[in-house]
């Protein structure tokens, strides 16, 4: 990867990061209501993996803290902050809100509210790639809670005996909602789970931007090569709480901070500045353009879109002249 | 016209439909190489293959879900779940998914999916066998829900749900796979909405849907032929979204309604059918509106009892009499 676009993927992270951290003031201004559930310290996460496949073109769904996933995918930033401000502009025409992203220009399938959920979804989306005939893979982003669903362990099984293409991105952050996995879960290490249903499976740093793209096209390329389902476990951390209602207060001091120093953001700029890709005042200087960008593009956008009209308050409830 | 059984329609819409459409695929447990339980997709497997004619295993919910998942991005899944009763599994991703999804994507994402499933009460199945789960879809934003009747409808309501851009609901009968009827030779589709007078009277309005049509019309003969009452039988048919100015019509006719169903009356269709004659044609009844349905009990195995649970064409006969004071 070369200097620019190292410089270009520290930008996306640090972005994801401003973009989070302004939600969660509009969040505080009433701007943004109902439940907001940001991504900081896992941005290593959506921005590697994509960047391994082909966003866009591939199919990608994932869970509720979706922001970043959506933005990575291709969805205009600008149409994903009018969404969480309720606007006719947002990516779901304000009907969605922050849980309910959609972007099918991008191939941006959702995110959705109901833990697990998505798992059968993609293998759909897989099963239909399967059926255009089509070089797409599906991906699945969802945290280590939602392994505990049903719908994972079925999925899994119908993934691999239809040797699906759907790559499975479990973002381990350790917590489902309050809950420790290793209070709510027999086996914390996610790959082994999908190891049981014979799925090819691989754990991995998920802080380190450069080792979730090399093990994140490996994955890709075993699915897209037509090797059927893979499962890809990434060890992360969210930094913030669940959502905005929780303080996070059953974590100790000391655990965030020891994955504070893991910061991915902080570790890939560091890199970069090590390998002379960057200086401190380039990094400062990005950091300007992107508040700037999110201010006054982003910002502005969603607080000067309309509102969608009561009037249509029916409207894609079925689908307008869909049905003879 | 060929008469043929409800389940040789079924299966005969859905060879037509994989036919003509290579997005068009179907899946659900024991349907390609056992053929279908009621046979819906007998002989389609060995002409279809593995792809489009799919065994799943027993995982309701989440077949459901890929039938979806693959719907939202161009296919035509039909999903066949074996029984209703097992469709509470499958609700998560019916109503959390297939129903929202369009409405919760501003209109960008669609998931016309197919769920077709056999309901009813049928020969002692006991309990977790024998649900009737219409009003739970009927109270669903975003579902269209349908009732064939016969096998004209259940092939003519699968050829429509296919090509439908929405969700569609298709509960079918448990008892009625056997049932011969008339099928036109050519292609045929039957609307997703609207009511159909099958029957035309001017004393008493019956509403039914799938097999509660049949008692309400076995009563209406009986009623002609042994107290000269001339019913109107109404069959809903759609019960999502349901057809509010048929149901207005035949009772500004008739001034007079009785909804029959096999379901328990608590929050039911004869709930629904009668608060929409309160609202749009309260002022043409001459009598109070009645519900026939079935007792609120969860359906026992015992044949005696079992057969007392469930409404029958006598009990239309009675109230019918009832109302007009014979």
């Amino acid at each position: 990867m070369d200097a620019a676009d190292q410089k270009r993927l520290l930008r996306e992270m640090l972005f994801a990061r401003r973009f989070e951290e302004r939600c969660a003031e509009a969040y505080h201004e009433r701007k943004i209501g109902g439940f907001l559930h940001l991504y900081p310290g896992q941005e290593a996460c959506a921005i590697g993996v994509l960047e391994a496949a082909r966003p866009g073109h591939d199919y990608v769904i994932t869970g509720y803290r979706d922001h970043v996933h959506a933005i990575k995918a291709g969805v205009p930033a600008r149409e994903v902050m009018a969404e969480l401000y309720g606007k006719e502009t947002g990516s779901s025409r304000g009907r969605g809100g922050s849980m309910h992203i959609f972007d099918p220009d991008y191939n941006f399938m959702g995110g959705y509210a109901l833990v697990g959920g998505p798992f059968p979804l993609a293998a759909g989306l897989a099963k239909g790639i399967k059926m255009k005939g089509t070089d797409q893979i599906s991906i699945c982003f969802l945290g280590e809670g939602a392994n505990n669903q049903g719908t994972f362990h079925e999925t899994m099984n119908m993934a691999k005996i239809w040797n699906l293409p759907v790559l499975f991105v479990c973002e381990n952050n350790h917590y489902g909602i309050g809950t420790a996995d290793y209070r709510c879960t027999a086996v914390t290490d996610q790959y082994k789970r999908a190891a049981a249903y014979s799925i090819e499976s691989s754990q991995h740093d998920g802080q380190d931007i450069e080792t979730v793209m090399e093990a994140a096209r490996k994955a890709v390329d075993h699915v897209r090569s037509g090797q059927g389902p893979y499962f890809l476990e990434l060890l992360t951390y969210r930094l913030r709480g669940h959502s905005m209602s929780d303080s996070g207060a059953y974590r100790s001091k000391e655990e965030v901070e020891q994955w504070a120093r893991r910061d991915p953001v902080l570790l890939y700029k560091n890199k970069l500045v090590e390998r002379g890709v960057i200086s401190e005042d380039d990094y400062q200087a990005m950091e300007k353009s992107v508040l700037d960008e999110i201010e006054n593009d982003i910002i502005k956008f969603a607080e000067e879109s309309p509102e969608p009209r009561v009037e249509d308050l029916g409207k894609y409830v079925l689908v307008e002249g869909g049905c003879k | 016209m060929s008469e043929m059984m409800y389940w040789q329609a079924i299966q005969r819409a859905h060879d037509e439909e994989l036919a003509r459409d290579p997005l068009v695929f179907a899946m659900g447990e024991d349907i390609g190489v056992a053929g279908g339980t009621y046979k819906a997709t007998q002989g389609l497997y060995a002409k279809y293959g593995p792809e489009r004619i799919i065994d799943t295993p027993i995982s309701e919910n989440s077949y459901t879900g890929i039938g979806i998942g693959a719907s939202m991005i161009g296919c035509r899944p039909i999903i066949e779940i074996m029984s209703v009763n097992f469709a509470w599994l499958a609700m998560d991703q019916i109503i959390n998914v297939a129903a929202k999804v369009h409405y919760m994507s501003g209109g960008r994402i669609k998931a016309p999916v197919v769920v077709r499933m056999p309901g009813g009460t049928a020969h002692q199945l006991g309990a977790q066998h024998s649900a009737r789960m219409e009003k739970v879809f009927m109270g669903v934003s975003g579902l269209r829900v349908v009732t064939p009747r016969d096998p004209r409808d259940a092939y003519g309501l699968l050829k429509s749900a296919v090509r439908c851009d929405d969700p569609v609901v298709i509960i079918e009968h448990e008892l009625m796979y056997n049932m011969k009827g008339e099928v036109p030779d050519e292609e045929y589709f039957t609307p997703l909405e609207g009511a159909e007078v099958i029957r035309p009277g001017k004393d008493v309005s019956l509403f039914g849907y799938n097999i509660s049509v049949h008692w309400a019309l076995e009563a209406a003969e009986f009623l002609a032929k042994h107290h000269n009452i001339d019913c109107e039988v109404v069959d809903l048919r759609a019960l999502k979204p349901l057809d509010r100015a048929a149901i207005k019509t035949s009772v500004a006719k008739t001034h007079r309604a009785i909804v029959v169903e096999e379901d328990e009356a608590p929050c039911g269709v004869g709930s629904e059918v009668i608060a929409i004659i309160n609202e749009e044609a309260f002022f043409e009844l001459d009598a109070a509106p009645v519900r026939i349905h079935a007792a609120d009990v969860p359906i026992p195995y015992n044949h005696k009892l079992e057969k007392a649970a469930i409404p029958n064409a006598s009990q239309v006969v009675h109230a019918v009499l009832r109302m007009l004071g014979k």
